[in-house]
């Protein structure tokens, strides 16, 4: 590296890399650096999420593409001794890829980063996103030059043909939407950001504020002139601490550059953006319940038959996007929508970022061209299953969502393709699951979640969710009755036909697609009383094998309960009506003794 | 004006009105809980719900909130279909399930033949179906807003701030009024007019000419400050108010002469 002029170090800075220790090995490298006089020949920079979660704390050297992963503070200086200062690899830090087995040195060469498409993320991985700078420089706020020069049908005309559909999970193309809220009398206009992201095990949105906050408001800046808005707000969860304060300062930045605030670049078009803080509630994704808690009342939808676009925030026209539709607009006004609609599918354009969670080697952020295949996402990126474990299921669109099966996997990734199958594209989660979850548990835990956010304004709601979650905890502790299947698939299609919004609409979505794809489950849990998966602890019992076990005592040891008797030596036993069931003698014993029944 | 629909019969109303007046309208009756005319739509309680659907729709329907659906030229409405006779069904299998001893609901239960408990709630029954009309009478109309909701979910709950006592409420009733289930009560003990779920107590003020207490003092203070000055009147009970009406009106047409009021 002796023969580089300047080293660019990359260290991932999202939430995860921060939950990680990342910060610690930042400071400890940059200390490092000083240390070595090298100050003048490294440019070191914390940026937002790159993506590969599983990693962290990763850290990437450029023009080298050197990737080091999962470091720790007394690496750095062997880090500085060969890599910055003998330009040698340190292969211990290298990361072993999940396809070929081979150490990688070359960022390039990662297999997980391979069938991704990041238009979004790209600069996740380059910029500090808390420098306006290096937006700047990476090709940030041409877009906004440029859409000045235009006239709003223009823009608008442009968004309709990129063919964008919003990214928050109902997937209503972006262009109508503006349009209707252009044509739809009465001022202000107002443009709102949604961004109480919710969904267990999703991260995406909170990903690209940390990360690329001035994408997210480029976007935004520019769909106010085209609406011809003068303000905006951004609905962020409280919980996205970092999000709240690198936006706070995108903001800021942008109105000393004179890209947000009175006359932008010299322009009669003046906007500005508030930020408003959520306080948790799930239900606040939902566009008439966040209308109400940015206007101060109870976050709580109402009854919308007319639409946000002629009446929507202080009943005025509004439009409502989701932060990766927002991100999504300078990209496609640089770039033009011929460009933004050659990716993906017939009718569903351009990539989609799922957090990718689970049961799956690599978890993380990715990012893939709509209509690519399940099984790519789960086995060439997500790197398949870990331990050996046969693939169940997996859950898209979070709790409104569903869980696909095997047979699933070979759908495109696209708005129709999703809902035709019972799930959804929602607003990106992707959880995965593997032959050790219970299909039924996985159904209560969904509703576990939809029915505890209910706000519980309406009938069906409030109350449906609430016997239908008795049911399945009846089922899951052996309690099944017959004709339970039928009762729950009842009320699952009345609860989505009667309930006055989306969260009740869809809360029965994982109970509905559980039982289309695996009834068999549920039948073995109410007539034979037994969980397949071995999850259900009302269901199971341990039970220690005779013929295998060894007498290691290692199991009568760390049982909580003192619930295994048996001398060392001798075959031990469970006395069951003391077991919990907490699964720690089948953890600890070496033998494969314990077994499940 | 707006040309459409309801059960086969055709209907023009102006734009703007509800599906449920519409239908009133035709003599259709259509069941509500959390309606009440005075009060802007809230579409909780389900239980109005129709079915509408547009020929150009081809064929596909849905089921909305008739009290909150507004009128649409061409929308071909019903009101009894097999759709919606079942989603009401499972609105009053869920109310029933939550509100066992409730009477109104007993009522419209029997009405539309569901068996009580089909379903089982493991929590304290109710006679609250949770419907709001209280909450939206005092903060819409008498603008006190005493009471909201709390919590969320299955455990959603009207109360007070805090469930204390309240400082604002002026026991005006109006919440007892609207309530459907009959939950809340409004009553006077020991000179004192009492709301006991708002944990509230206030002393009635006494008819200058019989002598009952009929108002709380606070009431009456607060219609004293906003209501342009009626004379005495308003210090009289609603009996002894009438009486001296009759004796001499409080108004008059113009140009009528005193002693023949209305």
């Amino acid at each position: 590296m002796n023969n580089v002029d300047k080293i660019d170090i990359y260290f991932s800075g999202g939430t995860c890399g921060f939950a990680s220790g990342a910060e610690s090995v930042f400071l400890a490298l940059k200390d490092e650096i000083k240390k070595n006089n090298l100050e003048q020949k490294v440019n070191i920079l914390m940026t937002g999420c790159q993506g590969f979660c599983a990693l962290e704390p990763l850290v990437t050297f450029y023009p080298q593409k050197i990737l080091y992963a999962h470091l720790v503070p007394e690496d750095v200086k062997e880090i500085v001794q060969e890599t910055l200062l003998k330009g040698k690899t340190v292969e211990r830090l290298l990361y072993t890829d999940f396809l070929t087995k081979q150490k990688v040195i070359s960022v390039d060469d990662v297999s997980y980063y391979k069938k991704q498409v990041r238009n979004l993320l790209k600069n996740n991985s380059f910029i500090d996103p808390l420098k306006i700078d290096d937006y700047i420089v990476s090709g940030g706020y041409k877009a906004l030059k440029k859409a000045l020069k235009m006239t709003p049908e223009e823009i608008i005309d442009i968004i309709k043909k990129s063919g964008l559909r919003g990214r928050g999970g109902a997937g209503f193309p972006t262009g109508k939407k503006w349009e209707s809220a252009k044509k739809a009398e009465g001022e202000p206009k107002y443009i709102i950001c949604n961004a109480d992201e919710g969904d267990p095990g999703a991260f995406m949105d909170m990903s690209l504020l940390e990360g690329n906050p001035h994408s997210v408001l480029e976007g935004m800046i520019i769909s106010a002139y085209a609406v011809g808005s003068n303000q905006g707000y951004i609905y962020v969860r409280n919980e996205y601490p970092l999000a709240i304060k690198h936006f706070s300062i995108a903001l800021e930045q942008a109105r000393k550059n004179s890209f947000l605030g009175k006359n932008i670049l010299g322009t009669d078009f003046s906007f500005d953006i508030k930020i408003i803080r959520g306080g948790g509630a799930f239900v606040c994704g939902e566009s008439s319940a966040l209308r109400a808690s940015i206007e101060g009342k109870i976050g709580e939808p109402s009854v919308k038959y007319i639409h946000a676009t002629d009446k929507g925030l202080y009943d005025k026209p509004t439009v409502l996007n989701n932060v990766k539709t927002w991100a999504n607009i300078p990209l496609i006004i640089n770039n033009g929508a011929k460009w933004f609609s050659s990716i993906g599918t017939e009718n569903s354009k351009g990539t989609m970022i799922f957090s990718l969670v689970g049961k799956i080697n690599n978890t993380g952020l990715i990012e893939v061209p709509m209509g690519i295949k399940l099984r790519e996402i789960i086995y060439d990126i997500g790197g398949g299953i870990p331990g050996n474990k046969k693939f169940k299921a997996v859950q898209t669109g979070g709790p409104s969502g569903g869980c696909l099966p095997e047979r699933c996997l070979d759908l495109p990734v696209d708005y129709e393709s999703l809902t035709k199958a019972g799930s959804m594209m929602g607003s990106g989660g992707m959880i995965v699951m593997d032959e050790d979850n219970c299909m039924v548990q996985v159904a209560k835990y969904f509703l576990t979640f939809t029915q505890d956010e209910s706000c519980g304004k309406c009938t069906p709601c409030r109350e449906g969710t609430k016997i239908m979650l008795d049911i399945l905890t009846d089922i899951s502790c052996g309690k099944g009755k017959e004709g339970d299947i039928e009762l729950l698939e009842e009320m699952s299609n009345l609860i989505e036909d009667t309930s006055l919004c989306a969260l009740g609409g869809s809360a029965p979505n994982p109970v509905l697609t559980t039982i289309r794809y695996f009834r068999d489950e549920y039948e073995s849990h109410i007539k034979e009383k037994k969980c397949p998966a071995r999850e259900c602890k009302a269901l199971i019992r341990y039970k220690i094998l005779e013929d295998v076990c060894n007498g290691c005592h290692l199991c009568f040891k760390n049982c909580p309960q003192k619930a295994i008797t048996g001398e060392p030596k001798k075959v031990h036993d469970i006395i069951q009506d003391k077991c919990t069931k907490c699964g720690i003698c089948f953890d600890v014993c070496k033998f494969d003794a314990v077994s499940v029944v | 004006m707006v040309k459409f629909s309801i059960d086969n019969k055709q209907i023009e109303v102006e734009s703007g009105t509800y599906l449920l007046q519409a239908a009133k309208k035709l003599g259709i009756d259509i069941p509500t809980l959390c309606h009440h005319p005075a009060l802007e739509p809230y579409g909780a309680c389900r239980i109005c719900l129709v079915e509408i659907t547009k020929e150009s729709w081809k064929g596909w329907s849905k089921l909305v909130v008739s009290c909150a659906y507004p009128v649409e030229n061409d929308l071909i409405v019903y009101t009894n279909s097999e759709k919606v006779i079942k989603a009401r069904k499972f609105i009053l299998e869920l109310l029933i399930a939550r509100c066992p001893e409730s009477d109104t609901i007993k009522k419209l239960a029997e009405k539309y033949e569901v068996a009580p408990a089909s379903f089982s709630l493991n929590y304290e029954p109710t006679d609250c179906i949770l419907c709001g009309l209280c909450v939206r009478v005092c903060g819409e109309l008498i603008k006190q807003n005493v009471i909201s909701f709390t919590h969320r979910g299955s455990n959603r709950k009207v109360m007070t701030p805090f469930n204390k006592e309240s400082d604002v409420c002026i026991t005006c009733g109006a919440c007892a009024f609207v309530c459907p289930t009959g939950v809340i009560k409004l009553e006077d003990i020991l000179g004192k007019r009492k709301i006991e779920p708002w944990h509230t107590e206030l002393p009635l003020y006494k008819c200058k000419k019989c002598g009952k207490g009929f108002v709380s003092t606070k009431q009456l203070q607060l219609l004293k400050d906003k209501c342009v000055s009626i004379g005495d009147i308003i210090e009289l009970c609603p009996e002894c108010r009438r009486k001296k009406a009759t004796e001499a009106p409080i108004c008059r047409p113009v140009g009528a002469t005193e002693g023949k009021g209305v």
